[in-house]
């Protein structure tokens, strides 16, 4: 059974750090409890580290907000250990409809190719996630959570920085290591360093609400363009968990935000989607703005910034929440490694290009889709709906048609941590791709690729089913002894029955997927980062030249 | 491939009168909608992202 998330009240309890004479040292303080804070503080303290994570409020998100997560950012809740209850919760979806007017203009399906162990998207409202998050936060021995601890001075020292933070008694200050911002679009951290997110402002209102009703609409995602029922504006429909449906309606720049979201400005424009006969109870309503911006750099010496402090986009597209997951899934593995000291610190500038380089895609393609939703001059609002007219019967205008390019992760192809190719490959699986996942067998038993590779480098050896020579296994075992530990994953064609070699972990490519989506054939090696991005592949395995790749994807070569 | 500027259809006349005719007792906010439709399915006819952008930029240095 699940708690009320949205009016959990999470209890400030003073801390011994408020009482020191001395400001007490940490090695990393995350500021904002948000799903990117949350999911950066998990990582960090599943690594075994001690982080500290300060929250200025003492409640979880109200109101649904991020709604849809894709199909990479789950994998990440799977390598975290909160996955299944996120996607059991969620509600998974593949077809959208686009409407102009009063007809169908265009119909796709995300529909994932066989062979995924995650759906394309699951919609799940943010106080679930921040729950579920919570909840699997809590239960870390050295994640000290802190609610009321507000952020309100920030002064850099030459090895960390010096927090002032505010409480119900008070200020108290404190020193850190390493500083991570998650602390949202309007960022405290970011306003004390005097610091800018600069980008497009887009000057148009959306209405937000959250409706509760029982509806046997199908379980898609419906976007109108200039509907009967909300004249040249656009409109979306998504459902939630529970019986709570999503709609935005767009209202534009004119419009009041306080005056529209009185439930008797509300409700009306609900009737006129609804009809007058269905029952429904509003849940939430909120009227927002967005920008498309970023932060010239994510870096700044001991702080980094995550999330929507770094980077904002449209809503179109689900990629503010699911690219601050994907900055998580970046940065904690690197910071590890620094406060190890197994790594030097400019490993860390690799997080920051990395995910600068995945913002500006991000970025683009959020504009690209508001350009499209809400035109700003006449000659746009003209072509823009000269495709829709187009898109019912000519193919090519459908591809025009852009409600939101729905988030997909960045292929770090140009990371300075990968190694560049030497032998020929094809296929997707290139140097900074996310790995694909595929059924495997394990034991026997059924079970996926990715729940075996990441969290640490895994090198992942295909072999055509023969017994591997004496050497190569203890070649791959030996890996894990390394300055850097590299798990060894042997892959065996379905059927084959390797004999388990102590320290290998031995997956049989149940349907063939793997070694065709990794584009493998018997001896090609494939190295994933600690995040499950390919950093290197070779047709054959040589542990020197593995091992100065793990020195090329953690600055240590 | 680039831009073809080079006279390529036959009956100029005909194409002409063509395109005026296919405005023909449109309002400017119709003839509007006609031309942006008719730069679509050409544009996706010609394919050629390159030759593309050099009539977009051909076009607009014009005026």
């Amino acid at each position: 059974m699940d708690r009320d998330y949205q009016t959990l009240v999470l209890d400030y309890r003073r801390c011994d750090d408020q009482a020191a004479a001395v400001p007490a040292r940490h090695p990393v303080v995350v500021v904002g409890a948000g799903p990117v804070g949350l999911a950066t503080a998990i990582d960090l303290a599943q690594r075994g580290l001690r982080v500290l994570l300060l929250d200025d409020d003492d409640r979880l998100s109200v109101g649904s907000r991020g709604l849809c997560y894709s199909k990479r950012t789950l994998e990440i809740f799977d390598r975290l250990g909160c996955g299944q209850r996120i996607v059991d919760k969620g509600i998974s979806w593949n077809v959208g409809k686009v409407f102009f007017q009063d007809a169908l203009a265009y119909r796709f399906d995300l529909l994932p190719e066989a062979g995924h162990r995650r759906p394309a998207f699951i919609n799940l409202q943010q106080y679930y996630l921040e729950g579920y998050l919570h909840d699997h936060a809590a239960a870390l021995e050295t994640l000290d959570i802190r609610w009321r601890n507000r952020l309100v001075g920030l002064e850099r020292l030459e090895d960390g920085v010096e927090l002032t933070v505010d409480t119900p008694d008070g200020a108290y200050r404190l020193r850190c290591d390493w500083l991570i911002a998650c602390d949202g679009a309007r960022s405290p951290t970011r306003a004390l360093m005097g610091l800018e997110s600069k980008g497009r402002v887009f000057r148009d209102r959306f209405l937000i609400a959250d409706v509760r009703m029982t509806a046997d609409f199908p379980t898609e995602r419906w976007f109108w363009f200039d509907p009967p029922f909300h004249r040249n504006q656009s409109v979306l429909l998504h459902r939630q968990a529970d019986d709570v449906w999503r709609i935005d309606f767009q209202l534009g720049w004119d419009a009041d935000p306080e005056e529209e979201k009185k439930p008797e400005k509300v409700i009306p424009r609900i009737r006129a989607l609804l009809g007058e006969e269905r029952e429904f109870t509003l849940d939430w309503v909120s009227v927002y703005t967005f920008a498309c911006r970023r932060m010239e750099r994510f870096r700044h010496g001991r702080v980094i910034f995550a999330g929507d402090s770094a980077h904002g986009v449209s809503p179109f597209g689900a990629r503010g929440a699911n690219s601050g997951i994907q900055d998580a899934d970046n940065l904690a593995w690197k910071l590890a490694l620094v406060l190890e000291g197994k790594a030097p610190d400019r490993l860390l500038d690799s997080y920051a290009s990395e995910r600068e380089f995945a913002a500006d895609e991000n970025i683009l393609n959020s504009t690209r889709s508001t350009d499209f939703i809400t035109p700003k001059s006449p000659v746009s609002r003209t072509f823009r709906d000269a495709v829709l007219s187009l898109a019912g019967d000519c193919a090519f205008a459908r591809r025009l048609v852009n409600s939101g390019r729905l988030s997909v992760p960045s292929v770090l192809a140009d990371s300075p941590l990968n190694t560049p190719d030497g032998d020929a490959f094809a296929g997707p699986m290139v140097p900074g791709a996310p790995a694909a996942d595929a059924p495997v067998r394990r034991g026997g038993a059924a079970d996926w690729f990715l729940a075996h590779v990441g969290q640490q480098f895994t090198a992942v050896f295909f072999t055509g089913g023969e017994p591997l020579a004496a050497e190569t296994a203890s070649a791959l075992a030996g890996l894990a002894a390394g300055p850097i530990p590299v798990r060894a994953v042997l892959v065996v064609p379905a059927g084959a029955t390797a004999a388990a070699a102590p320290g290998l972990t031995v997956l049989e490519d149940a349907e063939g997927l793997l070694a065709l989506r990794y584009d493998a054939r018997p001896g090609t090696v494939h190295l994933l980062r600690p995040d499950q991005h390919v950093c290197a592949r070779w047709r054959s395995f040589d542990a020197g030249r593995l091992r100065a790749a793990v020195a090329t994807a953690t600055c240590t070569a | 491939m680039p831009l073809n500027t080079e006279p390529a259809i036959a009956r100029p006349d005909d194409f002409y009168e063509a395109l005026i005719d296919a405005h023909r007792d449109l309002t400017a906010e119709q003839s509007a909608m006609v031309n942006a439709r008719l730069i679509l399915l050409l544009a996706n006819h010609v394919g050629d992202m390159e030759v593309l952008r050099e009539a977009l930029a051909r076009a607009r240095a014009g005026v």
